[in-house]
């Protein structure tokens, strides 16, 4: 085994994610990079990556949240930006991690629409809560629908 | 400000709104970056050393595969840190291998045995289902500063 020497010790990762009607990635790249202050920024499909010393990429969050607050989210990454482990380009394929974030991305808009619409009812307003999820016990799989299964499996 | 577990641990939807409402989002990027960033023996294509089973035994039985002590031993410390957490039961991007498939369980596991704070939801599958979200997320977590000031 190799001795391992890692880069960008010290500093932090961060999605940025933006799904928005009025602002396209290459644009939030455009405008983020004005306010970087030597923070580094990598301009993805979906948004950017953004590796820093932690206040630096904090400030430079807070700038770019405020661009379109409801419509830019913002999560972590352990890697950072070009990591072999990690980079597509050494994989060959969609990256680890992607078809997780391709799911979320569907459900996004939800979640733009929930923070709307209680930033219009404002702290106070009652919102119904979602009842809890039971905890449901999955129907078992019927015998015959096994042997069905059985069956087309070796024909 | 409180420390706050997302389950699914790489949630972006539970990491941007946990953070939004000024708490600190606790998940599986942060036990990674700990590890990418220490120097050490390489072990590809993770920095996964043959330590991680053994500091996984404080949080899984020796009997358990090696696979899921490997993982806790990145996801128990942050367990061990939270102070509340916020799950999605039905999250359908939360799958794996046995490994992770059995992970997930022990941690879901101990967040419902350890007695913090726990808000339990399902991803959003309309409008006004957001909304609901949005709004069970915030006053959960509201809730999570007043018990901090008590």
């Amino acid at each position: 085994m190799a001795e391992y020497i890692p880069d960008y010790v010290g500093t932090v990762t961060k999605y940025v994610f933006v799904e928005s009607p009025s602002m396209t990635p290459g644009e939030l790249a455009l405008r983020a990079y004005e306010a970087s202050e030597g923070v580094l920024i990598k301009e993805t499909c979906f948004g950017l990556q953004v590796t820093g010393e932690p206040e630096s990429v904090d400030r430079l969050i807070e700038v770019i949240r405020a661009f379109d607050p409801s419509h830019i989210f913002v999560k972590d990454r352990g890697f950072p930006p070009g990591d072999p482990r990690r980079c597509r380009a050494n994989l060959g394929g969609a990256r680890p991690g992607y078809l997780g974030h391709e799911r979320e991305f569907r459900i996004l808009r939800y979640i733009t629409r929930g923070l709307e619409e209680l930033d219009r009812r404002g702290e106070e307003a009652e919102v119904p809560e979602p009842t809890p999820p039971a905890r449901e016990k999955k129907p078992k799989l019927d015998i015959k629908r096994l042997q069905k299964l059985i069956e087309t499996e070796e024909s | 400000m409180a420390k706050v577990f997302i389950y699914p641990a790489t949630s972006l939807i539970l990491s941007d709104l946990v953070a939004r409402f000024g708490h600190k989002p606790l998940g599986a990027a942060l036990g990674i970056r700990e590890r990418i960033q220490t120097a050490g023996v390489d072990s590809p294509p993770l920095q996964i050393t043959p330590e991680e089973p053994k500091r996984g035994l404080k949080y899984a039985a020796v009997e358990v595969p090696s696979g899921v002590r490997g993982r806790m031993a990145i996801y128990g410390p942050l367990l061990e840190e939270a102070e509340a957490a916020v799950i999605v039961t039905d999250a359908d991007l939360a799958f794996g291998c046995m490994g992770c498939a059995r992970t997930d369980e022990l941690i879901l596991f101990t967040l419902r045995q350890s007695g913090i704070p726990i808000l339990e939801l399902k991803y959003p599958t309309n409008e006004e289902e957001g909304v609901q979200f949005v709004a069970a997320v915030r006053k959960f977590l509201a809730g999570l500063e007043k018990e901090g000031e008590a």
